[in-house]
């Protein structure tokens, strides 16, 4: 049981690229941080720089607060799933769970007691003479997890431990490390670029980019307030859309048309400009199907879905437009930070399952705009936060 | 007339086992032929016995090992297995211990001087050996080495390191990184993360080079005939050179074939051994494959 607290952390590589780059986290007692973002943002590297396999170039490393910047691994007391598992080919499933154990010199007793009671919260008794090489992925998951549990660690780490696994294996083990996380209320940083992972088992979730911490938050604000463009982007599936938006007279104008802006809102981006308004596929709505007479008919456009996905329980619509050049870069910008891709510029909008409609056809549109964000173009900062 | 794919397999696995056995019978009939030479009498060997099978009268029965084991003349080749089984075991053990460590070493640490090491172990291992036989000869005889164990020892030692590290840093870098962080993480010393778990992973590899070690070391010859002059150190190669018998005109070819097959024993034992130690893939199962 511990916190961990990073201080300024900054990791450089030989070459003078900072990997990881003044970044400040403090992880509560007990607490499941999540570490989360795009490949090459410095995440794994920083869950490294905690457990001791990473020099730490600046900052301090502070562990139920003592400084381990310059402790070996094994004097920091925590363990670690790693992404591939790592567990001892020559050693039965036993021995893999009993190595750290073993390590400390503990009685045979004790080291007995401990492996059997880790194997029996992991379902692994009946594996426990195998040996790792005749193990399915979830087995071996399991094992690994095991080797963590068995002694008492200050904190856990994960570094991306289900991205080996297939789609149904993932959502087992993911419910399984949340419920273990639960009971045994070990304070656990985890690392993953899943984002479902990162919403599901966080209590708080820390959004890197290019070794920056973007925002620090728990899911919900994440999603609802994200800092800036980055997150925004990066958190939600389907992503947010991004519209070049300009506000005037508390009304902000789309593509599609000019809306009505809630006042608070209008008031903190009037006059600057060309903004970027970004605003989730469930912010939308098919008129149709809400009914008429309860729509704010200023807040609807026609639109022309050239495609839907139906997918029973809701459906994504596809509503193409045309943006200037400028607007379409920073669009390819920021979808390529976040791993993406955006071929073309459309809105995507998540519309209830019961709307029609043929491919191609008009459709009146309701756009909540309450919940729209607004984002300065250049810095990417979200001016409309709490807002 | 086409072939139905059924006498094709046949075919096939007809040619596969005339294939292998022509193999077989090309490697192993110059240790049968020793072993049925040694089984023969002096006199049969001479008056010329052409035969596989001792003719009649011609057999020895187990006559020759005795005289070789047991017989007071031959105490001097009694003396070589032992120098031999010696040197070859220590030569052996010190080889593949400092060739372990310097592999691991260059497969895990970037340190100045590391290809500096590795090109100058290659070009020691393709030092021809007979050119150094003379420096050597002199030098061990002023420093006292001559005729000694560790004389032929440390030139042992240094001709298979290169090819023992060579081999154990390839084995050492196919060994996932991981394997050794996981074992730091989990309270491990760096010392005790490569004793219990990196050198069990390696032990195939171990295993490869101290075969190939121990081969060189006990079929060496320049080198025993050289830098020994009695039985303080001659190991068997050259000890079965000075099988002379009692006419120097004739020599005692069944005796030396019965020699040759007390010096093949042990390795075929060692190998039989050690063979299943070196399992391939050992490392199966330690991350996602």
């Amino acid at each position: 049981m511990a916190t961990i607290e990073m201080k300024n952390i900054v990791k450089k590589y030989g070459d003078g690229f900072p990997a990881v780059n003044d970044v400040s986290i403090d992880v509560a007692d007990g607490e499941f941080l999540i570490l989360v973002g795009p490949s090459g943002c410095g995440k794994s590297t920083l869950l490294r720089m905690i457990v001791g396999l990473e020099d730490i170039s600046g900052g301090d490393m502070v562990i139920g607060g003592k400084r381990v910047n310059d402790l070996a691994p094994r004097d920091r007391n925590l363990s670690m799933v790693f992404q591939n598992y790592a567990l001892y080919p020559h050693l039965s499933v036993y021995e893999n769970i009993a190595f750290p154990l073993r390590l400390q010199k503990r009685p045979e007793k004790e080291i007995d007691e401990k492996v059997r009671e880790a194997s029996k919260t992991l379902d692994l008794d009946e594996h426990l003479e195998r040996k790792p090489a005749n193990l399915s992925g979830g087995q071996r998951q399991r094992v690994a997890m095991g080797r963590a549990i068995v002694r008492q660690a200050d904190a856990f780490l994960f570094d991306e431990p289900l991205s080996n696994l297939d789609a149904k294996l993932r959502g087992q083990m993911r419910t399984e490390i949340a419920r273990l996380q639960k009971k045994l209320g070990i304070t656990t940083v985890y690392v993953t670029h899943d984002q479902t992972e990162a919403m599901t088992l966080g209590d708080r979730v820390a959004v890197m980019k290019r070794g920056i911490l973007q925002q620090l938050a728990t899911p919900r604000e994440l999603y609802e307030q994200p800092a800036n463009l980055f997150v925004a982007g990066f958190i939600g599936s389907p992503p947010m859309n991004f519209l070049p938006a300009t506000v005037e007279n508390g009304q902000v104008t789309l593509p599609f048309g000019t809306f009505p802006l809630p006042a608070p809102k209008a008031k903190a981006t009037e006059g600057k400009g060309l903004l970027m308004a970004g605003i989730r596929p469930e912010h939308f709505e098919d008129v149709s199907v809400i009914g008429d007479d309860s729509v704010d008919a200023a807040r609807t456009f026609e639109a022309t879905i050239d495609v839907r996905e139906w997918l029973g329980d809701q459906q994504y619509a596809y509503v193409p437009y045309e943006a200037e050049p400028q607007v379409q870069d920073q669009l390819r910008e920021l979808a390529r930070e976040a791993d993406g891709d955006s071929l073309r510029t459309q809105l995507v909008v998540s519309l209830d399952a019961a709307s029609t409609g043929e491919d191609g056809e008009h459709t009146r549109l309701f756009i909540d705009t309450d919940r729209m964000h607004l984002f300065d173009p250049s810095s990417g900062e979200n001016l409309t936060v709490g807002l | 007339m086409a072939l139905t794919g059924k006498n094709k397999d046949r075919v096939q696995r007809g040619g596969m086992v005339l294939g292998v056995a022509l193999v077989l019978g090309w490697c192993l009939l110059p240790v049968v032929w020793i072993i049925s030479l040694s089984f023969k009498s002096q006199a049969a060997v001479t008056n010329g016995s052409p035969g596989f099978f001792p003719s009649s009268g011609g057999g020895a029965g187990w006559d020759n090992y005795r005289d070789l084991l047991f017989d007071d003349q031959y105490a001097q080749f009694r003396r070589s297995i032992l120098n031999s089984i010696g040197i070859s075991l220590i030569a052996t053990i010190l080889s593949v211990a400092i060739a372990t460590l310097a592999a691991y070493a260059i497969a895990r640490l970037d340190f100045k001087g590391k290809k500096f090491v590795l090109t100058t172990a290659l070009v020691i291992a393709m030092f021809p050996v007979v050119s150094l036989v003379g420096p050597l000869f002199d030098m061990w005889r002023t420093i006292g080495l001559y005729d000694t164990w560790p004389g032929l020892i440390i030139p042992y030692m240094s001709f298979t390191l290169p090819l023992a590290i060579w081999t154990l840093s390839a084995f050492f870098r196919e060994i996932p990184w991981e394997m050794e962080q996981a074992a730091q993480v989990d309270g491990a010393t760096q010392w005790q993360a490569f004793r219990k778990v990196i050198v069990p992973l390696a032990a195939p590899g171990v295993f490869t080079a101290a075969i190939l070690t121990f081969f060189f070391a006990w079929n060496d010859f320049v080198f025993g005939i050289s830098l020994t002059s009695t039985e303080a150190a001659r190991p068997i190669p050259a000890s079965l050179s000075f099988f002379v018998g009692n006419d120097p005109f004739n020599r005692p070819a069944s005796l030396l074939a019965a020699g040759a097959v007390v010096a093949t024993v042990p390795i075929v034992i060692l190998v039989l051994f050690f063979q299943r130690k070196i399992v391939a893939g050992l490392t199966a199962g330690a991350v996602k494959g």
